[in-house]
Protein backbone atom coordinates (compact mmCIF):
# COMPACT_ATOMS: atom_id res chain seq x y z
CA UNK A 1 0.00 0.00 0.00
CA UNK A 2 1.10 3.55 -0.58
CA UNK A 3 4.17 4.57 1.44
CA UNK A 4 4.11 1.38 3.47
CA UNK A 5 7.02 -0.45 1.84
CA UNK A 6 9.17 2.67 1.82
CA UNK A 7 8.64 3.24 5.54
CA UNK A 8 9.49 -0.37 6.37
CA UNK A 9 12.79 -0.67 4.50
CA UNK A 10 15.05 -2.87 6.68
CA UNK A 11 18.30 -1.47 5.29
CA UNK A 12 17.33 2.09 6.21
CA UNK A 13 16.14 0.87 9.62
CA UNK A 14 19.55 -0.70 10.27
CA UNK A 15 21.29 2.54 9.41
CA UNK A 16 18.97 4.57 11.63
CA UNK A 17 19.56 2.17 14.51
CA UNK A 18 23.31 2.61 14.01
CA UNK A 19 22.87 6.41 14.12
CA UNK A 20 20.89 6.17 17.36
CA UNK A 21 23.57 3.93 18.91
CA UNK A 22 26.30 6.33 17.87
CA UNK A 23 24.51 9.32 19.37
CA UNK A 24 23.64 7.40 22.53
CA UNK A 25 27.22 6.25 23.11
CA UNK A 26 28.70 9.70 22.69
CA UNK A 27 26.06 12.08 24.01
CA UNK A 28 24.00 10.25 26.64
CA UNK A 29 24.82 9.19 30.17
CA UNK A 30 25.89 5.57 30.29
CA UNK A 31 24.55 5.05 33.79
CA UNK A 32 21.13 6.71 33.88
CA UNK A 33 19.08 5.47 30.94
CA UNK A 34 17.01 8.05 29.09
CA UNK A 35 13.34 7.33 29.75
CA UNK A 36 11.18 8.06 26.74
CA UNK A 37 7.42 7.61 26.89
CA UNK A 38 5.53 6.60 23.79
CA UNK A 39 2.13 7.93 24.77
CA UNK A 40 0.11 6.03 22.19
CA UNK A 41 -0.82 2.34 22.28
CA UNK A 42 -0.39 2.17 18.50
CA UNK A 43 3.26 3.10 18.96
CA UNK A 44 3.70 0.43 21.66
CA UNK A 45 2.43 -2.03 19.09
CA UNK A 46 4.91 -0.90 16.42
CA UNK A 47 7.79 -1.03 18.93
CA UNK A 48 7.00 -4.68 19.70
CA UNK A 49 5.90 -5.84 16.26
CA UNK A 50 9.15 -4.79 14.63
CA UNK A 51 11.34 -5.49 17.64
CA UNK A 52 12.42 -1.85 17.79
CA UNK A 53 12.74 -1.81 21.57
CA UNK A 54 15.33 -4.60 21.50
CA UNK A 55 17.38 -2.72 18.87
CA UNK A 56 17.84 0.31 21.11
CA UNK A 57 20.97 0.94 23.16
CA UNK A 58 20.85 0.07 26.88
CA UNK A 59 20.81 3.71 27.86
CA UNK A 60 17.48 4.37 26.14
CA UNK A 61 14.44 2.94 27.88
CA UNK A 62 10.90 3.06 26.53
CA UNK A 63 8.07 3.72 28.98
CA UNK A 64 4.70 2.67 27.62
CA UNK A 65 2.12 5.38 28.13
CA UNK A 66 -1.63 5.35 28.79
CA UNK A 67 -2.61 6.22 25.23
CA UNK A 68 -5.25 3.58 24.73
CA UNK A 69 -8.72 5.06 25.11
CA UNK A 70 -10.26 1.76 26.16
CA UNK A 71 -7.60 1.24 28.80
CA UNK A 72 -8.18 4.48 30.69
CA UNK A 73 -11.92 3.92 30.85
CA UNK A 74 -13.06 3.46 34.48
CA UNK A 75 -15.04 0.27 35.11
CA UNK A 76 -18.02 2.32 36.25
CA UNK A 77 -18.28 3.81 32.77
CA UNK A 78 -18.59 0.31 31.32
CA UNK A 79 -21.31 -0.28 33.91
CA UNK A 80 -23.08 2.81 32.58
CA UNK A 81 -22.83 1.44 29.03
CA UNK A 82 -24.38 -1.83 30.16
CA UNK A 83 -27.10 0.07 32.06
CA UNK A 84 -27.98 1.98 28.87
CA UNK A 85 -27.87 -1.17 26.73
CA UNK A 86 -30.28 -2.83 29.16
CA UNK A 87 -32.96 -0.15 28.63
CA UNK A 88 -35.89 -1.42 26.57
CA UNK A 89 -35.75 -0.46 22.90
CA UNK A 90 -32.08 0.54 22.90
CA UNK A 91 -29.58 -0.41 20.21
CA UNK A 92 -26.18 0.21 21.81
CA UNK A 93 -23.37 0.67 19.28
CA UNK A 94 -19.65 0.78 19.81
CA UNK A 95 -16.19 0.34 18.29
CA UNK A 96 -15.05 -3.28 18.62
CA UNK A 97 -12.32 -2.47 21.17
CA UNK A 98 -14.86 -1.53 23.81
CA UNK A 99 -16.92 -4.72 23.63
CA UNK A 100 -14.75 -6.85 25.90
CA UNK A 101 -13.72 -4.33 28.55
CA UNK A 102 -14.85 -5.66 31.92
CA UNK A 103 -17.25 -3.61 34.02
CA UNK A 104 -17.97 -4.39 37.64
CA UNK A 105 -21.03 -6.39 36.56
CA UNK A 106 -20.27 -7.46 33.01
CA UNK A 107 -18.75 -6.42 29.70
CA UNK A 108 -20.80 -5.22 26.73
CA UNK A 109 -20.13 -8.59 25.08
CA UNK A 110 -21.65 -10.36 28.07
CA UNK A 111 -24.59 -7.94 27.99
CA UNK A 112 -25.08 -8.89 24.35
CA UNK A 113 -24.99 -12.58 25.24
CA UNK A 114 -27.60 -11.86 27.90
CA UNK A 115 -29.97 -10.48 25.28
CA UNK A 116 -29.13 -6.77 24.99
CA UNK A 117 -28.96 -5.36 21.47
CA UNK A 118 -25.26 -4.39 21.42
CA UNK A 119 -23.74 -3.94 17.98
CA UNK A 120 -20.19 -3.35 16.86
CA UNK A 121 -19.85 -0.64 14.21
CA UNK A 122 -16.92 0.57 12.13
CA UNK A 123 -17.95 4.22 12.14
CA UNK A 124 -20.28 6.46 14.17
CA UNK A 125 -22.00 7.08 10.82
CA UNK A 126 -23.00 3.39 10.84
CA UNK A 127 -24.78 4.06 14.15
CA UNK A 128 -26.52 7.05 12.58
CA UNK A 129 -27.65 4.86 9.67
CA UNK A 130 -29.11 2.42 12.21
CA UNK A 131 -31.05 5.30 13.82
CA UNK A 132 -32.49 6.28 10.44
CA UNK A 133 -33.51 2.69 9.73
CA UNK A 134 -35.02 2.06 13.16
CA UNK A 135 -37.06 5.15 14.08
CA UNK A 136 -38.91 3.23 16.82
CA UNK A 137 -35.65 2.32 18.60
CA UNK A 138 -33.16 4.48 20.55
CA UNK A 139 -29.69 4.21 19.01
CA UNK A 140 -26.79 5.12 21.28
CA UNK A 141 -23.18 5.40 20.12
CA UNK A 142 -20.45 4.93 22.71
CA UNK A 143 -18.20 7.86 21.78
CA UNK A 144 -14.74 7.27 23.19
CA UNK A 145 -11.17 7.91 22.29
CA UNK A 146 -8.65 10.70 22.28
CA UNK A 147 -8.81 13.55 19.75
CA UNK A 148 -8.46 11.16 16.80
CA UNK A 149 -12.06 10.02 17.12
CA UNK A 150 -13.56 13.31 18.35
CA UNK A 151 -14.17 14.97 14.96
CA UNK A 152 -15.98 11.91 13.62
CA UNK A 153 -18.36 11.68 16.58
CA UNK A 154 -18.91 15.46 16.63
CA UNK A 155 -19.66 15.54 12.89
CA UNK A 156 -22.01 12.57 13.27
CA UNK A 157 -23.91 14.38 16.04
CA UNK A 158 -24.11 17.51 13.89
CA UNK A 159 -25.47 15.41 11.03
CA UNK A 160 -28.14 13.89 13.32
CA UNK A 161 -29.04 17.44 14.39
CA UNK A 162 -29.32 18.59 10.77
CA UNK A 163 -31.64 15.71 10.00
CA UNK A 164 -33.66 16.31 13.17
CA UNK A 165 -33.24 12.69 14.29
CA UNK A 166 -34.79 12.21 17.72
CA UNK A 167 -33.65 8.65 18.39
CA UNK A 168 -29.87 9.08 18.23
CA UNK A 169 -27.50 9.98 21.05
CA UNK A 170 -23.83 9.81 22.06
CA UNK A 171 -22.54 8.45 25.34
CA UNK A 172 -19.55 10.78 25.45
CA UNK A 173 -16.34 9.45 27.01
CA UNK A 174 -13.76 11.28 24.95
CA UNK A 175 -10.58 12.46 26.59
CA UNK A 176 -7.96 14.98 25.59
CA UNK A 177 -4.28 14.17 25.13
CA UNK A 178 -2.50 17.34 26.37
CA UNK A 179 -4.36 17.30 29.72
CA UNK A 180 -3.55 13.62 30.17
CA UNK A 181 0.11 14.35 29.41
CA UNK A 182 0.10 17.10 32.01
CA UNK A 183 -1.22 14.64 34.61
CA UNK A 184 1.59 12.22 33.76
CA UNK A 185 4.18 14.98 33.96
CA UNK A 186 3.04 15.94 37.46
CA UNK A 187 3.08 12.32 38.69
CA UNK A 188 5.84 12.13 41.35
CA UNK A 189 6.41 8.39 40.70
CA UNK A 190 7.53 8.95 37.14
CA UNK A 191 10.89 10.06 35.86
CA UNK A 192 10.41 10.87 32.21
CA UNK A 193 12.90 12.57 29.91
CA UNK A 194 10.92 12.97 26.71
CA UNK A 195 7.89 11.98 24.65
CA UNK A 196 7.02 10.38 21.37
CA UNK A 197 3.65 12.06 20.73
CA UNK A 198 0.74 10.33 18.98
CA UNK A 199 0.57 10.88 15.22
CA UNK A 200 -3.14 10.65 14.64
CA UNK A 201 -4.18 12.72 17.66
CA UNK A 202 -1.75 15.35 16.37
CA UNK A 203 -3.22 15.28 12.87
CA UNK A 204 -6.37 16.67 14.54
CA UNK A 205 -4.92 19.04 17.17
CA UNK A 206 -1.72 20.10 15.38
CA UNK A 207 1.65 20.67 17.00
CA UNK A 208 1.05 23.67 19.31
CA UNK A 209 -1.02 22.01 22.05
CA UNK A 210 2.24 20.28 23.09
CA UNK A 211 4.17 23.52 23.53
CA UNK A 212 3.60 23.43 27.31
CA UNK A 213 5.54 20.14 27.54
CA UNK A 214 8.75 21.79 26.38
CA UNK A 215 8.04 25.23 27.86
CA UNK A 216 6.75 24.28 31.36
CA UNK A 217 8.31 20.83 31.87
CA UNK A 218 11.43 21.05 29.70
CA UNK A 219 10.83 17.66 28.09
CA UNK A 220 11.56 17.35 24.37
CA UNK A 221 8.76 15.88 22.27
CA UNK A 222 8.62 14.43 18.76
CA UNK A 223 5.31 13.73 17.01
CA UNK A 224 5.62 10.51 15.06
CA UNK A 225 3.87 8.09 12.73
CA UNK A 226 3.32 4.37 13.10
CA UNK A 227 5.66 2.77 10.58
CA UNK A 228 8.92 1.36 11.94
CA UNK A 229 11.04 3.97 10.16
CA UNK A 230 8.77 6.73 11.48
CA UNK A 231 9.45 5.65 15.05
CA UNK A 232 13.15 5.11 14.51
CA UNK A 233 13.52 8.50 12.90
CA UNK A 234 11.55 10.11 15.74
CA UNK A 235 13.77 8.41 18.33
CA UNK A 236 16.84 9.61 16.45
CA UNK A 237 15.40 13.17 16.42
CA UNK A 238 14.68 12.99 20.14
CA UNK A 239 18.14 11.67 21.06
CA UNK A 240 19.65 14.36 18.83
CA UNK A 241 17.77 17.01 20.83
CA UNK A 242 19.37 15.67 24.03
CA UNK A 243 22.77 15.51 22.37
CA UNK A 244 22.50 19.12 21.20
CA UNK A 245 20.93 20.37 24.43
CA UNK A 246 17.71 21.42 22.69
CA UNK A 247 14.15 21.05 23.97
CA UNK A 248 11.57 21.46 21.22
CA UNK A 249 8.33 20.14 19.78
CA UNK A 250 9.32 18.48 16.51
CA UNK A 251 7.11 16.88 13.87
CA UNK A 252 8.42 13.72 12.23
CA UNK A 253 4.98 12.94 10.75
CA UNK A 254 4.56 16.02 8.58
CA UNK A 255 3.08 13.99 5.73
CA UNK A 256 -0.06 13.61 7.88
CA UNK A 257 0.20 16.21 10.67
CA UNK A 258 -0.19 19.89 9.72
CA UNK A 259 1.08 22.41 12.25
CA UNK A 260 -2.41 23.86 12.70
CA UNK A 261 -4.15 20.48 12.90
CA UNK A 262 -7.40 19.77 11.09
CA UNK A 263 -9.38 22.99 10.88
CA UNK A 264 -12.76 21.42 10.04
CA UNK A 265 -12.32 18.75 12.70
CA UNK A 266 -11.36 21.25 15.40
CA UNK A 267 -14.33 23.42 14.48
CA UNK A 268 -16.73 20.49 14.90
CA UNK A 269 -15.12 19.57 18.24
CA UNK A 270 -15.45 23.14 19.53
CA UNK A 271 -19.06 23.33 18.37
CA UNK A 272 -20.19 20.10 20.06
CA UNK A 273 -17.96 19.51 23.09
CA UNK A 274 -16.81 21.33 26.20
CA UNK A 275 -14.49 20.45 29.07
CA UNK A 276 -15.98 18.32 31.81
CA UNK A 277 -15.46 19.62 35.30
CA UNK A 278 -14.50 16.25 36.78
CA UNK A 279 -13.16 13.29 34.93
CA UNK A 280 -11.86 10.11 36.35
CA UNK A 281 -9.37 7.97 34.46
CA UNK A 282 -8.50 4.46 35.23
CA UNK A 283 -5.05 4.44 36.75
CA UNK A 284 -4.58 8.18 36.67
CA UNK A 285 -7.27 9.22 39.13
CA UNK A 286 -9.05 12.53 38.78
CA UNK A 287 -7.76 14.54 35.86
CA UNK A 288 -9.64 17.76 36.21
CA UNK A 289 -9.90 18.97 32.66
CA UNK A 290 -9.10 15.99 30.43
CA UNK A 291 -12.63 14.71 29.97
CA UNK A 292 -15.17 16.39 27.74
CA UNK A 293 -18.94 16.43 27.52
CA UNK A 294 -21.59 17.46 25.05
CA UNK A 295 -22.59 21.13 25.19
CA UNK A 296 -26.02 22.11 26.52
CA UNK A 297 -27.09 23.20 23.01
CA UNK A 298 -26.92 19.55 21.93
CA UNK A 299 -28.31 18.03 25.15
CA UNK A 300 -30.97 16.21 23.10
CA UNK A 301 -28.16 14.01 21.73
CA UNK A 302 -26.49 13.40 25.08
CA UNK A 303 -27.16 9.83 26.27
CA UNK A 304 -26.18 10.79 29.83
CA UNK A 305 -29.07 13.25 29.97
CA UNK A 306 -31.44 11.13 27.92
CA UNK A 307 -31.04 8.12 30.19
CA UNK A 308 -30.46 10.00 33.47
CA UNK A 309 -27.42 8.00 34.39
CA UNK A 310 -26.94 7.27 38.08
CA UNK A 311 -23.17 7.72 37.95
CA UNK A 312 -21.92 10.75 39.81
CA UNK A 313 -18.71 11.93 38.18
CA UNK A 314 -17.66 14.01 41.15
CA UNK A 315 -17.48 10.86 43.27
CA UNK A 316 -14.90 9.18 41.10
CA UNK A 317 -14.71 5.59 39.96
CA UNK A 318 -11.14 4.50 40.44
CA UNK A 319 -12.01 2.51 43.56
CA UNK A 320 -13.83 0.00 41.43
CA UNK A 321 -10.63 -1.58 40.09
CA UNK A 322 -9.87 -4.94 41.73
CA UNK A 323 -6.97 -4.48 44.10
CA UNK A 324 -4.84 -7.39 42.96
CA UNK A 325 -4.65 -5.97 39.43
CA UNK A 326 -1.85 -3.48 38.90
CA UNK A 327 -3.44 -1.84 35.82
CA UNK A 328 -3.00 1.61 37.35
CA UNK A 329 0.76 1.25 37.81
CA UNK A 330 1.20 -0.22 34.33
CA UNK A 331 -0.87 2.60 32.82
CA UNK A 332 1.30 5.21 34.48
CA UNK A 333 4.45 3.46 33.29
CA UNK A 334 5.59 2.84 36.88
CA UNK A 335 5.82 -0.93 36.41
CA UNK A 336 6.03 -3.23 33.38
CA UNK A 337 3.12 -5.62 32.71
CA UNK A 338 5.12 -8.68 33.80
CA UNK A 339 5.48 -7.11 37.25
CA UNK A 340 1.70 -7.46 37.83
CA UNK A 341 0.93 -10.73 39.67
CA UNK A 342 -2.08 -11.46 37.44
CA UNK A 343 -0.28 -10.87 34.10
CA UNK A 344 -0.33 -13.91 31.79
CA UNK A 345 -1.70 -16.00 34.65
CA UNK A 346 -5.28 -15.19 35.61
CA UNK A 347 -5.33 -12.21 33.22
CA UNK A 348 -4.78 -13.06 29.54
CA UNK A 349 -6.32 -12.07 26.19
CA UNK A 350 -8.81 -14.96 26.33
CA UNK A 351 -9.96 -13.91 29.77
CA UNK A 352 -8.95 -10.28 30.33
CA UNK A 353 -9.40 -9.05 33.87
CA UNK A 354 -8.05 -5.57 33.26
CA UNK A 355 -8.64 -3.24 30.33
CA UNK A 356 -4.98 -3.21 29.31
CA UNK A 357 -5.32 -6.84 28.28
CA UNK A 358 -8.44 -6.22 26.18
CA UNK A 359 -7.58 -3.84 23.41
CA UNK A 360 -4.70 -4.80 21.12
CA UNK A 361 -3.45 -1.26 21.81
CA UNK A 362 -3.20 -1.99 25.54
CA UNK A 363 0.34 -2.51 26.76
CA UNK A 364 -0.45 -5.79 28.56
CA UNK A 365 -2.03 -7.22 25.40
CA UNK A 366 0.99 -6.08 23.37
CA UNK A 367 3.45 -7.63 25.85
CA UNK A 368 1.44 -10.85 25.81
CA UNK A 369 1.08 -10.98 22.02
CA UNK A 370 4.81 -10.59 21.49
CA UNK A 371 5.75 -13.13 24.14
CA UNK A 372 7.25 -10.64 26.56
CA UNK A 373 6.01 -12.51 29.61
CA UNK A 374 8.93 -11.89 31.92
CA UNK A 375 11.93 -9.61 32.20
CA UNK A 376 14.44 -12.21 31.04
CA UNK A 377 12.47 -12.62 27.83
CA UNK A 378 12.11 -8.90 27.33
CA UNK A 379 15.82 -8.41 27.32
CA UNK A 380 16.57 -11.58 25.34
CA UNK B 1 -8.94 2.51 17.39
CA UNK B 2 -6.54 5.35 16.73
CA UNK B 3 -4.88 3.85 13.67
CA UNK B 4 -5.85 5.16 10.26
CA UNK B 5 -5.52 3.49 6.90
CA UNK B 6 -4.41 5.29 3.72
CA UNK B 7 -6.89 5.18 0.87
CA UNK B 8 -7.49 6.86 -2.48
CA UNK B 9 -10.67 8.81 -3.30
CA UNK B 10 -12.18 7.29 -6.45
CA UNK B 11 -15.55 9.00 -6.84
CA UNK B 12 -17.94 11.42 -5.21
CA UNK B 13 -21.12 9.82 -3.87
CA UNK B 14 -22.94 12.77 -2.35
CA UNK B 15 -21.76 16.35 -2.78
CA UNK B 16 -24.21 17.81 -0.26
CA UNK B 17 -23.20 15.50 2.59
CA UNK B 18 -19.60 15.21 1.38
CA UNK B 19 -19.56 11.45 0.95
CA UNK B 20 -16.93 9.90 -1.33
CA UNK B 21 -15.99 6.39 -2.36
CA UNK B 22 -12.50 5.57 -1.10
CA UNK B 23 -10.40 2.60 -2.19
CA UNK B 24 -8.74 1.29 0.96
CA UNK B 25 -6.37 -1.49 -0.04
CA UNK B 26 -8.83 -2.79 -2.63
CA UNK B 27 -11.93 -2.39 -0.46
CA UNK B 28 -14.24 0.42 -1.52
CA UNK B 29 -16.15 2.23 1.18
CA UNK B 30 -18.25 5.35 1.57
CA UNK B 31 -16.25 7.85 3.56
CA UNK B 32 -17.13 11.32 4.86
CA UNK B 33 -14.64 13.85 3.49
CA UNK B 34 -15.71 16.97 5.48
CA UNK B 35 -12.35 17.16 7.27
CA UNK B 36 -10.24 17.23 4.10
CA UNK B 37 -12.36 19.68 2.09
CA UNK B 38 -11.72 23.43 2.16
CA UNK B 39 -11.54 26.39 -0.22
CA UNK B 40 -8.20 25.20 -1.48
CA UNK B 41 -9.44 21.63 -1.97
CA UNK B 42 -13.11 21.70 -3.00
CA UNK B 43 -14.87 18.32 -3.01
CA UNK B 44 -14.92 18.16 -6.81
CA UNK B 45 -11.12 18.28 -6.93
CA UNK B 46 -10.56 15.43 -4.47
CA UNK B 47 -10.75 12.48 -6.86
CA UNK B 48 -7.41 10.71 -6.98
CA UNK B 49 -6.25 12.24 -3.68
CA UNK B 50 -4.74 10.04 -0.98
CA UNK B 51 -6.27 10.42 2.47
CA UNK B 52 -5.96 8.79 5.87
CA UNK B 53 -9.26 7.12 6.72
CA UNK B 54 -10.28 6.72 10.28
CA UNK B 55 -13.62 5.24 11.47
CA UNK B 56 -15.32 6.14 8.20
CA UNK B 57 -13.94 9.68 8.02
CA UNK B 58 -11.09 10.98 5.87
CA UNK B 59 -9.06 12.78 8.53
CA UNK B 60 -6.01 14.04 6.68
CA UNK B 61 -4.50 14.28 3.26
CA UNK B 62 -1.36 12.31 2.73
CA UNK B 63 1.07 14.99 1.73
CA UNK B 64 3.21 13.46 -1.01
CA UNK B 65 5.85 16.19 -0.82
CA UNK B 66 6.29 15.70 2.91
CA UNK B 67 6.36 11.93 2.49
CA UNK B 68 9.04 12.30 -0.17
CA UNK B 69 11.01 14.70 2.04
CA UNK B 70 10.95 12.23 4.94
CA UNK B 71 12.09 9.39 2.70
CA UNK B 72 14.84 11.56 1.21
CA UNK B 73 16.06 12.47 4.68
CA UNK B 74 16.07 8.82 5.69
CA UNK B 75 18.03 7.92 2.57
CA UNK B 76 20.47 10.75 3.27
CA UNK B 77 20.91 9.50 6.82
CA UNK B 78 21.77 6.11 5.38
CA UNK B 79 24.30 7.61 2.96
CA UNK B 80 25.83 9.65 5.75
CA UNK B 81 26.22 6.51 7.82
CA UNK B 82 27.79 4.62 4.88
CA UNK B 83 30.21 7.48 4.29
CA UNK B 84 31.20 7.60 7.97
CA UNK B 85 31.78 3.87 7.81
CA UNK B 86 34.09 4.26 4.81
CA UNK B 87 35.90 7.13 6.55
CA UNK B 88 36.38 4.99 9.63
CA UNK B 89 37.66 2.03 7.64
CA UNK B 90 40.00 4.15 5.58
CA UNK B 91 41.12 5.95 8.71
CA UNK B 92 41.85 2.65 10.44
CA UNK B 93 43.90 1.19 7.60
CA UNK B 94 45.82 4.42 6.92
Amino acid sequence: MKYMDEFRDPATAKKLVAEIHKLASTALSQREPLQIMEFCGGHTHTLFKYGIESMLPDNIEMVHGPGCPVCVLPMARVDDCVAIAEQPGVIFTTFGDAMRVPGTRKSLLQAKADGCDVRMVYSPMDALALARKNPEREVVFFALGFETTMPSTALTLLQAHREGLKNFSLFCNHITTPATMRAILTDPDLRLDGFLAPGHVSMVIGTHPYDFVTRDYHKPLVITGFEPLDMLQALWMLVKQFAEGRCEVENQYARIVPEAGNVAGLKAIAEVYETREHSEFRGLGNIGDAGIQIREAYAAYDAEKKFGLPFDFAQGAVGYDPEHLKCADVLRGVIKPWECPAFAKTCNPQNPLGALMVSPEGSCAAYYAYGKLAKRKETA
Amino acid sequence: MCLGIPGQITELVDLEFLVAKVDIGGVKRDVIITCVVDDEHPAESCIGDWVLVHAGFAMSRLDEEDAARTLALLAELGDMQAEMEIMRQVGASA
